[in-house]
């Protein structure tokens, strides 16, 4: 189905299934621990074999020779493949370093061998007894050292922000000059882990030529393409199976070194073997979230308007990796008539930066929210009523382009009301709670909304039972009911009558889960495959495809009826279609919003900060779910909290790796961390998204969540800190001196 | 697995073997060119030292032939195929592994499972059925006290668990008045949730789950 103009009624405006606040399907399996993940299929392959990974102990140089004697002649082993005996694996275009094969390192961690033993305690010890000899080489591991010379490069996420290596609107050095009201600062945001509970972990199977990998992956297309290039085999020799997955948040877009080592391994033992990175080796081994300098320059008239704003942003990574495009939502936030964006990307021998929640405007909004929170603070404005008075409803770089539907003013002033915005004291260090500063931030969320195209399968039997198929993963985000959802309200069903299998690359390709596009393009090929299967249905009764009412299990047109499973007949119906798009994302800019508040309280003694309260107001299209919506976006501020206020990975910067590379030293918001959390979705449908007139929230959660903290710690105590995350050594000594 | 001829070993000893391997994991496989070649660790060229272990896991006896280097964590996911108890971390960092052993919670990746000869486990399986959730499962199904469900039976099981450490009067670091009984406030659940992490970030959600939960037990 061709989306290329904006969608008019369909059945999905019923919302008797699709809007309904529906408990998951898959609660009950994941409740009970009886949903399948990648390391747990002793179901599907018999007699696995354990493999244990070794990490490159090095970040760059060669890898001079391996003992593995000791290793192979442990008890249990049954083979060992080493980097050192297998040619360089082509680098699917997807992964910036090599995921295995050579004697290059390229980055700490990096995967030299996968031992394969009879059992894990086994492949664990004998891993311990391989000896390596390494011939190490300087490398550049310090984004601040290198960021002076580092060249200007555009990018693009490859989930929605993007940018040009600069770009320029208007004279903005001149209308910066000329602004009587300037600000120019530089931020910085540190890398940042996924974190994710579940490791990456695959189970790989050969029978023959053929490959099959049960794993734990976003993107199933993806993975299933860049497997079969970094093996040379043809793609249709490799499947992948991933029906749940235990978080990703963008660590699980790409194929990584588990899927590869489970597949080498088991073609070397000649039986299935199943790999789970350790929990160490998952923030050096796979891909961060990159590190950010970003400078921000504004300048505004006394009347509040901006009439120049740049934001330049520099990031390191490999030789073959992107710019974390922390730029982008700069480009398109507010009104200002001269304006700058640039990315500077150093080349840096640290770990792969890649996508993680929201790549780009993540970090960028932890800068740029401040910028304007510290520019409201020089106008004597107030924030909220700052960013109103610079709202645009037209992209600011192309004002003929519209924005399909924008609604921040309405998350702003709707969250001020709610939160209490106008009991804040705009004088920060003032509010006492006994030894706690109490303060209040807030900030702007932006996340674009991305169209990709989505196919999914859909059967019918004759009891009336409604399957879907398709490739689309459920991360955690309620792609399984939402779909169940999508197909309930098309076929007029209850939703315990559809079926819903994802995460097998034998189902139509669809979108995935990255950039927030998941929930909206993937029930918009549903919705393409049930408006096929409602038609196969007509034709099957010699009804009239066009005034068949699907309702209540049965079909209706004129005054004929019949019930929907006497249409499957014995041997079934089944349709199969996706969604594609046309221009409407060129001719619209297409965008969701929010408002994001919190009050924090900061121990005037220790510097300790406490989140009290948390408000997301959002503007994101028609919301499939609000309950699983909700989780997203609960979740996603969370995870800002984290980012706010204790997520760093720290560079070593002699030896080249993040220290902190497990659970307890890369510390995450625990539930002692996270108050009560409110999340309000504003009343929107946007037609010109898709059919199902919905939009992404899942990244919108965190975007701006960071800064409101960060907003929320000055507030309370006067101290404005730049640099992330805004631990207590940042704030001890200059907190207010005790009464 | 390989027969073992060494049917059972002390306690002692295998714990002593387990320290070992740990230490050895954490290191880097980094030989300096000075370095002697290092000699194998006794053991781990020959046949495991295995032990026999009887122990009760929902309810059911369980006898098992294992490396004495097994976890309780591997023994349930790797040889009981239990593998709703999950592994994030697998040394103590994240609570995905918790199950309850003989009524309080632990993490399984922890503690070996020759320790718990004769010892009583229920994990995230034994509480409930898809079909006849436990009521705190079906709490958390209603809150949407989870997403991507990896941490949930750890969660789950840990609020059970902790529900019944607060009935025993048991206090935490929150608990302002010793003297008194402890009580369910949100305070007190989330410090006792704390060693349970959710990336997802679903607290706020499990938090109601299992105020809902403790309030009907009131």
């Amino acid at each position: 189905m061709k989306f290329d103009t904006p969608a008019g009624a369909n059945p999905i405006d019923q919302l008797k299934v699709v809007g309904q606040p529906l408990d998951r399907i898959d609660g009950p399996l994941k409740t009970t621990g009886t949903a399948p993940y990648a390391y747990e299929r002793h179901d599907v392959a018999p007699n696995q074999a354990y493999g244990h990974v070794v990490g490159a102990g090095i970040a760059r140089g060669r890898v001079t020779a391996m003992d593995i004697a000791a290793a192979r002649a442990a008890a249990g082993v049954i083979a060992i493949v080493t980097t050192l005996d297998t040619p360089r694996l082509a680098k699917a275009k997807r992964n910036a370093a090599p995921l295995f094969g050579g004697a290059e390192i390229q980055h700490y961690h990096q995967a030299i061998a996968v031992v394969v033993a009879e059992s894990f305690e086994q492949a664990r010890a004998a891993a311990q007894l391989i000896r390596v000899s390494y011939a190490r080489e300087p490398g550049r591991f310090d984004l601040a050292a290198a960021a002076g010379s580092a060249p200007l490069v555009g990018g693009d996420s490859e989930e929605g922000s993007g940018a040009p290596p600069e770009d320029r609107r208007g004279d903005f050095e001149g209308a910066f000059g000329a602004a009587p009201v300037r600000l120019d600062q530089t931020y910085t945001t540190p890398d940042e882990s996924h974190a994710m509970m579940e490791p990456h972990a695959s189970i790989a199977a050969w029978e023959g030529d053929r490959l099959t990998v049960w794993t734990s992956s976003q993107m199933i297309a993806w993975g299933k393409a860049d497997l079969a290039t970094t093996l040379g085999l043809p793609p249709e020799k490799v499947r992948l199976v991933s029906p749940y997955i235990g978080g990703g948040f963008g660590g699980k877009l790409f194929l990584r070194a588990d899927a590869v080592l489970a597949a080498l391994g088991a073609r070397a033992a000649g039986r299935p073997v199943k790999v789970a990175l350790t929990r160490p080796l998952v923030a050096n081994n796979t891909t961060h979230r990159p590190a950010t300098i970003q400078r921000i320059r504004i300048g505004a008239g006394r009347d509040g308007r901006i009439t120049a704003i740049a934001h330049e942003s520099t990031s390191g990574n490999l030789k073959d990796g992107k710019p974390e495009t922390a730029v982008q939502q700069s480009k398109l936030l507010y009104a200002g008539a001269n304006r700058l964006t640039a990315m500077r990307l150093a080349e840096l021998d640290l770990p792969e930066g890649n996508a993680m929640r929201a790549p780009g405007e993540a970090p960028g909004l932890m800068a740029l929210e401040i910028a304007m929170d510290e520019m409201a603070e020089k106008l004597g404005l107030d924030p909220v009523r700052f960013r109103i008075l610079n709202d645009t409803q037209v992209d600011p770089e192309h004002p003929e382009r519209p924005f399909s539907h924008r609604q921040l003013v309405e998350c702003l002033s709707r969250g001020a009301e709610r939160f209490g915005w106008s009991g804040r004291n705009p004088k920060p260090g003032e509010r006492r709670d006994g030894r706690w500063l109490v303060g209040m931030g807030m900030a702007a969320g932006f996340r674009n909304n991305l169209l990709t195209k989505s196919a999914a399968r859909v059967r019918l039997d004759r009891e009336g039972i409604v399957t879907v198929e398709t490739d689309m993963t459920d991360i955690g985000t309620g792609s399984y009911t939402i779909i169940a959802q999508t197909a309930a309200e098309m076929m007029g069903l209850p939703i315990d009558k559809v079926r819903v299998r994802l995460g097998d690359s034998d189902f139509p390709v669809s979108a995935g889960s990255g950039g927030q596009w998941g929930a909206n393009n993937s029930t918009a090929g549903v919705y393409a495959a049930c408006v096929k299967l409602r038609e196969a249905v007509a034709q099957r009764l010699g009804f009239n495809s066009a005034d068949a009412a699907f309702a209540e299990g049965m079909v209706r047109a004129g005054n004929r009826s019949a019930p929907l499973g006497q249409a499957a007949g014995e041997a079934g119906l089944v349709a199969e279609d996706g969604i594609e798009y046309g221009d409407l994302a060129k001719r619209y800019q297409q965008s969701t919003f929010a408002g994001h508040f919190v009050e924090v309280a900061v121990d005037a003694a220790t510097g300790e900060t406490r989140v009290r309260r948390m408000l997301a107001v959002c503007a994101a299209g028609r919301i499939l779910n609000p309950k699983s919506a909700r989780s997203q976006v609960i979740g996603a501020m969370t995870m800002g909290v984290g980012a706010a206020l204790m997520e760093d990975l720290v560079v070593d910067k002699r030896l080249g790796f993040f220290v902190n590379h497990d659970l307890a030293g890369y510390e995450v918001p625990v539930h002692a961390d996270i108050p009560h959390q409110e999340v309000i979705f504003l009343d929107e449908v946007d037609p010109v998204s898709s059919p199902m007139k919905a939009k992404g929230v899942g990244e919108l959660g965190l975007c701006g969540v960071g800064a409101a903290i960060a907003n929320a710690v000055y507030n309370a105590t006067g101290i404005r800190v730049r640099d992330y995350p805004i631990t207590l050594d940042k704030l001890l000594d200059r907190l207010p001196e005790m009464a | 697995m390989p027969a073992s001829d060494t049917p059972s070993v002390t306690r002692r000893s295998a714990m002593a073997g387990a320290a070992a391997s740990a230490a050895a994991a954490s290191l880097p496989p980094v030989a300096l060119a000075q370095a002697p070649s290092a000699a194998a660790p006794a053991g781990a060229l020959e046949a495991p030292v295995t032990a026999t272990l009887s122990l009760t896991v929902n309810g059911e006896a369980q006898s098992l032939e294992l490396d004495t280097r097994t976890t309780l964590l591997d023994a349930l996911r790797e040889h009981l195929h239990l593998t709703g108890t999950k592994k994030g971390c697998d040394h103590g960092q994240c609570g995905a592994c918790t199950v309850i052993l003989d009524g309080k919670r632990v993490y399984s990746c922890l503690t070996l499972a020759v320790m718990h000869e004769g010892d009583a486990v229920t994990t995230i399986e034994g509480l409930g059925r898809p079909d006849s959730l436990h009521p705190m499962q079906a709490a958390f199904v209603k809150h949407d006290g989870y997403q991507c469900g990896y941490c949930t039976p750890g969660q789950i099981c840990a609020s059970v668990a902790m529900l019944e450490e607060i009935k025993a009067g048991i206090p935490s670091h929150v608990t302002a008045d010793l003297t008194a009984a402890a009580q369910t406030t949100a305070e007190e659940i989330r410090e006792r949730m704390s060693g349970n992490i959710c990336r997802c970030g679903a607290y706020s959600n499990i938090l109601d789950a299992i105020t809902e939960v403790a309030e009907r037990q009131a």
